[in-house]
């Protein structure tokens, strides 16, 4: 009881002390603000990107692997990768007819084109030439309509699948269903609807369209890159379906016995390793700026304390000739710097969690305000003020009344 | 007995080896509801004695029992706390905390002794409307004059019903009837039955009290009962 009230009785000492130096105190404060800001706005948005990135990847499938010609990830290699010989449709072909693990295999190729149907318009969005394997390898079904069968793509029928985006924007009401709409220069007959699937990164699955790898080839050429999408029977066995995949590659590929892959399979989870990477170093930069930032706004707190006890040897005289122990001063002055420091933390909490949602509309980058956030600013609050406001508090505790007293 | 002060020495080192022998052998006795001043030049030892009296300091040797309890063996906290609950300062300069009003000054002394705020409030208001500041609670120091801060001063050091009031130099930066007003104050709570010290240097200002203590250099110098 005793304690809570010498607690509160400190913090309105703070306030009167502080209300006395606005000027002053609003300057200690400053680097502490920027210190939490820049930790919390950093968090939110790693936070934010964690969301966004872990709902992105879960759209790649933890099942599904990717034999491209280049490895994510890696820049070292990409000169090297350069000369490889291209993927091919016929190495598609053999997989599929020779691996055991794979559930479905889909060589699939990309181009950006605009789409047009009546007066409506799309530009840039990313058109996929496929197999019928795809809707599995992708893990996307049609909400309406039909998916792509063996005889769209043997008899490259004009047909395409469209995301749920596409058929937002460009028929509003009307159901798309059967309707022509035009790829760059060809008509396609709209045969399927697909459901919402999100981002993965910056690339809206919801505004892809899909259309058979024959006419994809016809249409925009048959040298752009092949990935091979290859969706596993058993996730567990993802490990045994890379080496039988390998084996397949070298063979068709033609690899001497002693010489490296001249191919990569992509998974998932290098992806998620490479993020991580990124995190981390963000969380870095931004414990780093934080910590300097803090341990400024700490010595500026420090400082700043020590004048007030220097201003108020007199008063603290006052208060120990009418009672006050050692540790009611030391209780007094550590509380006027906690509340230094968290006057603040909480102006840096919530500007950091303003700058972090600024950026978030502004960029491509999310933001999430997390209880943690707050945790951590509070943390640091508290260890600011007591870290720093502890030395100058002892000095106040320790002063002579007597001295203190006849002090001008 | 009140207090009982035994050859009591208090030595300084100012440095260099340099020792000033501020009390050297001085003993007094106090009992309850006297009325004493201690008088005597600048340099005389009267501000180190009332220090000692007060508790803000310990004698180097010599012995002080206050109400039965040597004082000159208690730790700082000790001290703290017979600060709080048994003197009743009152400076010359007032010393009230500048940006505080009234009120919260009288209520100091109790919250260091952990008193509830809702009584805090109660007592610390008869105490300011027995010297007669019953309304200018919610002002600050500067906003009173002289002489009504340090009724101020006086609540505060009535609030805790404290055994011996301890008063130094209390009208030294008053005007003279200002300075009158104060004695009366004094003068009731003698008669109320509270003990007064007054540290002094002014003849008539001491005159007021039934009992001198005159300190020259350390040592008493003379100790009489007046009529």
């Amino acid at each position: 009881m005793k304690f809570l009230i010498e607690l509160w009785e400190g913090f309105k000492i703070a306030i009167i002390a502080l209300r006395a130096n606005k000027l002053r105190a609003f300057l200690t404060t400053l680097g502490i603000v920027i210190g939490i800001t820049t930790v919390i706005a950093i968090h939110s948005i790693i936070i934010g990107l964690n969301d966004a990135f872990y709902s992105s990847i879960s759209a790649l499938g933890s099942d599904v692997l990717y034999i491209q010609k280049f490895a994510w990830g890696s820049h070292d290699d990409w000169l090297k990768a350069m000369h490889r010989k291209d993927i091919t449709l016929k190495e598609a072909e053999a997989v599929k007819e020779q691996s055991t693990y794979a559930k479905a295999v889909a060589p699939t190729m990309a181009a950006r084109r605009t789409i047009k149907f009546g007066s409506e318009k799309l530009n840039n969005v990313i058109v996929y030439g496929t197999t019928e394997d795809y809707i599995i390898t992708s893990n996307v079904t049609p909400e309406f309509g039909r998916p792509l069968t063996p005889l769209d793509v043997d008899h490259r029928r004009q047909v395409c699948l469209i995301g749920s985006e596409v058929a937002e924007k460009l028929f509003n009401r009307v159901n798309p269903l059967g309707r022509k709409i035009m790829i760059g220069h060809s008509k396609f007959k709209i045969v399927g609807v697909l459901e919402k699937r999100g981002k993965v990164f910056d690339v809206n699955l919801d505004t892809r369209v899909v259309i058979p790898i024959g006419v994809f080839r016809k249409l925009y050429g048959s040298r752009r890159w092949v990935t091979i999408e290859v969706k596993v029977k058993d996730a567990d066995q993802i490990e045994e379906a890379r080496d039988e995949l390998t084996g397949i590659l070298r063979r068709v590929r033609k690899v001497p016995p002693l010489k490296e892959n001249d191919f990569a399979i992509n998974q998932q989870d290098v992806i998620a390793d490479l993020y991580k990477n990124l995190t981390t170093a963000l969380y870095a930069v931004a414990f780093g700026v934080g910590a300097i930032s803090l341990i400024v706004g700490g010595i500026g707190i420090m400082n700043i304390m020590l004048v007030s006890v220097t201003e108020r040897t007199r008063e603290i005289g006052i208060r120990k000739a009418i009672g006050a122990r050692k540790n009611d001063i030391l209780w007094q002055f550590l509380v006027e710097s906690v509340t230094v420091s968290a006057i603040g933390g909480i102006i840096g909490i919530l500007l950091g969690f303003i700058i972090a949602k600024v950026i978030a509309s502004a960029t491509f980058l999310a933001a999430a305000i997390s209880p943690i956030s707050i945790i951590i600013g509070v943390g640091f609050i508290a260890i600011v003020g007591i870290f720093f406001g502890i030395f100058p508090a002892y000095k106040a505790s320790k002063l002579d009344p007597i001295i203190a007293l006849r002090y001008e | 007995m009140l207090i009982d002060i035994n050859n009591i020495e208090k030595t300084y080192d100012i440095g260099n080896s340099n020792l000033v022998r501020a009390l050297r052998g001085v003993s007094i006795e106090i009992q309850d509801n006297e009325y004493i001043a201690i008088m005597g030049p600048s340099g005389s030892g009267k501000s180190t004695l009332m220090n000692i009296l007060g508790c803000l300091d310990t004698p180097t040797s010599g012995s002080y029992f206050f109400v039965g309890e040597a004082v000159s063996e208690m730790n700082d906290n000790q001290l703290a706390e017979i600060r709080n609950r048994e003197i009743g300062f009152v400076f010359q300069t007032f010393n009230l905390l500048p940006r505080a009003s009234a009120l919260h000054n009288v209520e100091l002394p109790l919250i260091y002794n952990g008193t509830p705020a809702s009584k805090r409030k109660a007592l610390a208001k008869d105490s300011l409307e027995r010297v007669g500041l019953g309304d200018r609670m919610e002002h600050k120091p500067n906003e009173l004059s002289g002489g009504q801060r340090q009724r101020v001063a006086i609540a505060r050091a009535l609030v805790n019903n404290p055994k011996i009031i301890l008063a130094d130099e209390p009208t030294g930066n008053l005007d003279t009837r200002t300075g009158e007003e104060i004695m009366e104050i004094f003068e009731d709570l003698h008669e109320s039955g509270n003990t007064v010290i007054l540290v002094t240097h002014e003849e008539y200002i001491a005159e007021h009290t039934n009992r001198i203590v005159r300190l020259r250099d350390g040592v008493i110098e003379r100790d009489e009962a007046l009529a």
